[in-house]
């Protein structure tokens, strides 16, 4: 049995009279790369923001990195790495700026954020950027900063939530080779998507429709349980009535 | 701690970075302190008179003189008859023509009074009342002196007037504490609002706020710089409008610059009252130079005096936190007045910074459930 980073059961989260997360329940295990699927409004953000120690359930019980959402969000906090779907680095900050900014903001020593930087930058092949603006690199560029900087600290699980928006096939492959290597280091890695055939590079996902959980398995059992080819149709067969009865 | 700090100096590299907010941050209240310092002004200066003498004689070549060295007044053109009134003031150049009647000399001696009469553009009705009212105000300085000297016997009840604590009546009095009042809330509020909204826009909010950073530290972070930045700033319109104007700060500096904080820090609450209910910098924008700048030059007494007001608007400039602190400022920096005369309006700013804090504190943990 692997070792559950996130623990969630029974979940429910009520915007008035509104139910955005309707008795979730499941698990994340440590070190593997969860995909987190569903249409636009589907939920999913609501959970994420729920499991990043952002809002608090309105009942049920989640655990992430062994603190529970409920009660201990600051110390979620300070166990997780967060990239949000939206650019998050300061454009007008140099890149080692922005390392030092989040490094510090995670309680890391100078020392400590100036020897990761190096190893950071030397590792992306970024080399010569150090001491340039954010807003004078390309979007690819950026958004693997980002992420690298997501994960400075070491955090116990990771949460993207939809990181390669607007980025070019080829960024988005080295990418989630950046994902499968922190996967590697034993940081669990937590994802939301719309790209399908991202989905496919999960170890295991999870399908969202209307507030609940509709399926939940590696996806090459769910292409067999669906007898589809690909990911996308399992998603399209699940989540495409849903979509179409919250239109009409 | 050491998180805070570093969120306060990525925050001064916002600001240094970006050269536009510099410059509206310490340009715009030093230009506006000239602008309103010189060019707004309710005194005059070498206002164009011209003089229509039908009397000639030694008296009124006096009251000439009068007028023209009192540096108010510089002569347009010399009058030889009535017809000429209407066409020197079609000139423009003319504010007002001073009238004497013929034989005035002869007449103030024989029978003890003489006719001036002071003609005014009224075009420009303001002008024309200030002209009006210097010109008077020699005439009957000459009066006196007439009454005391020559012609003692008759009594006369004559006022003497005084403007106590400004004496020769200088706009700029009215106008560098006004500005101060001004831009210093705007300056303040539109900055911190922006700062705030432009990290919710960019994303970088949401990153913060999973961060273990807590929000009040966020909060604290983005409006650090700014106060000492609009502390910086305070001074310097101090000290330009003492080199600039010779308007020295009468009463306490210490507690003159107690009460900025105090305007500063209750300007800052504003702002950030002010992005938690605007969810773009364009908005935020508009609310703090939009909804604060005409209201505190039209209401807060700044300019048009509250008692002149309908009461309606009385009541409105109430709810305006520069309207009480132009009474401090300028007890403070005009009257030399100590605390006990600027306490009320002191607790007043002092409960709107804390009514302000809370209301950002309730609306920014309701967007949180």
């Amino acid at each position: 049995m692997p070792e559950a980073v996130i623990k969630v059961e029974n979940l429910v989260k009520k915007f008035g009279s509104f139910v955005a997360n309707d008795n979730l329940t499941f698990e994340v295990y440590k070190g593997e790369i969860f995909g987190f699927l569903g249409a636009n409004g589907a939920g999913k953000t609501t959970a994420l923001r729920i499991l990043s120690g952002l809002l608090a359930p309105t009942s049920g019980k989640v655990i992430v990195a062994g603190f529970d959402a409920s009660r201990q969000p600051e110390m979620i906090k300070k166990h997780i790495g967060y990239m949000c779907q939206r650019f998050s680095l300061y454009e007008d900050l140099t890149v080692k700026e922005n390392i030092m900014l989040y490094g510090g903001i995670y309680g890391m020593s100078t020392a400590l954020i100036k020897q990761k930087t190096a190893a950071l930058l030397e590792r992306l092949r970024f080399g010569g950027y150090g001491d340039r603006l954010i807003a004078g690199l390309p979007l690819g560029l950026r958004q693997k900063l980002a992420f690298a900087v997501a994960v400075i600290h070491d955090p116990e699980i990771v949460f993207l939530d939809e990181p390669t928006g607007g980025v070019d096939p080829v960024t988005r492959r080295q990418f989630w080779e950046m994902i499968y290597e922190t996967a590697s280091r034993g940081i669990t890695v937590f994802v939301t998507t719309h790209y399908m055939d991202e989905a496919e590079y999960c170890d295991r996902v999870s399908v969202m429709s209307e507030g609940r959980i509709v399926a939940l398995d590696t996806p090459g059992n769910l292409k067999k349980e669906y007898n589809a080819k690909t990911i996308e149709e399992v998603f399209v067969r699940i989540a495409r009535p849903a979509l179409a009865n919250k239109q009409y | 701690m050491k998180r805070f700090l570093g969120f306060v100096k990525k925050e001064f590299i916002h600001i240094f970075r970006d050269y536009r907010t510099l410059i509206i941050l310490f340009g715009l209240p030093a230009v506006e302190i000239l602008i309103f310092g010189f060019v707004v002004r309710t005194d005059i200066n070498d206002a164009g008179v011209a003089v229509l003498d039908l009397s000639k004689d030694e008296t009124t070549q006096k009251i000439t003189d009068r007028i023209f060295s009192s540096g108010f007044f510089k002569e347009t053109d010399y009058l030889l008859n009535y017809n000429d009134i209407d066409r020197i003031f079609k000139k423009g150049h003319t504010r007002a023509v001073i009238v004497f009647e013929e034989d005035f000399g002869a007449r103030l001696i024989k029978e003890g009074k003489a006719a001036v009469s002071i003609i005014a553009d009224a075009s420009e009705p303001n002008v024309a009342t200030l002209v009006s009212n210097y010109a008077s105000a020699i005439i009957a300085g000459f009066n006196r002196e007439m009454n005391n000297t020559l012609l003692s016997s008759a009594p006369v009840v004559q006022p003497e007037v005084r403007m106590y604590f400004n004496p020769s009546l200088k706009s700029h009095f009215m106008f560098v504490p006004g500005v101060i009042t001004m831009v210093m809330i705007l300056i303040c509020a539109l900055m911190t609002s922006v700062t705030i909204t432009r990290e919710k826009e960019f994303g970088t909010m949401e990153v913060l706020l999973v961060s273990p950073l807590k929000p009040v530290q966020i909060i604290l972070g983005k409006v650090t710089p700014y106060f000492l930045l609009s502390f910086i700033n305070i001074i310097t319109i101090l000290v330009l409008s003492w080199f600039v104007f010779g308007l020295p700060v009468k009463g306490s500096l210490v507690l003159l610059l107690l009460e900025t904080m105090l305007y500063i820090l209750m300007s800052l609450t504003l702002g950030i009252l002010i992005s938690t209910v605007s969810k773009t910098m364009q908005q935020a924008i508009f609310i703090s130079a939009i909804g604060l700048l005409l209201p505190t030059i039209l209401l807060s007494g700044f300019i048009f005096p509250i008692e002149n007001m309908p009461k309606i608007y009385d009541y409105v400039s109430s709810i305006l936190p520069p309207r009480y602190f132009i009474v401090i400022i300028k007890n403070i920096m005009i009257k030399g007045t100590g605390f006990m005369y600027v306490w009320k309006e002191t607790l007043v700013i002092a409960l709107m910074t804390v009514l302000f804090t809370v209301l950002s504190i309730r609306k920014f943990s309701l967007r949180l459930q």
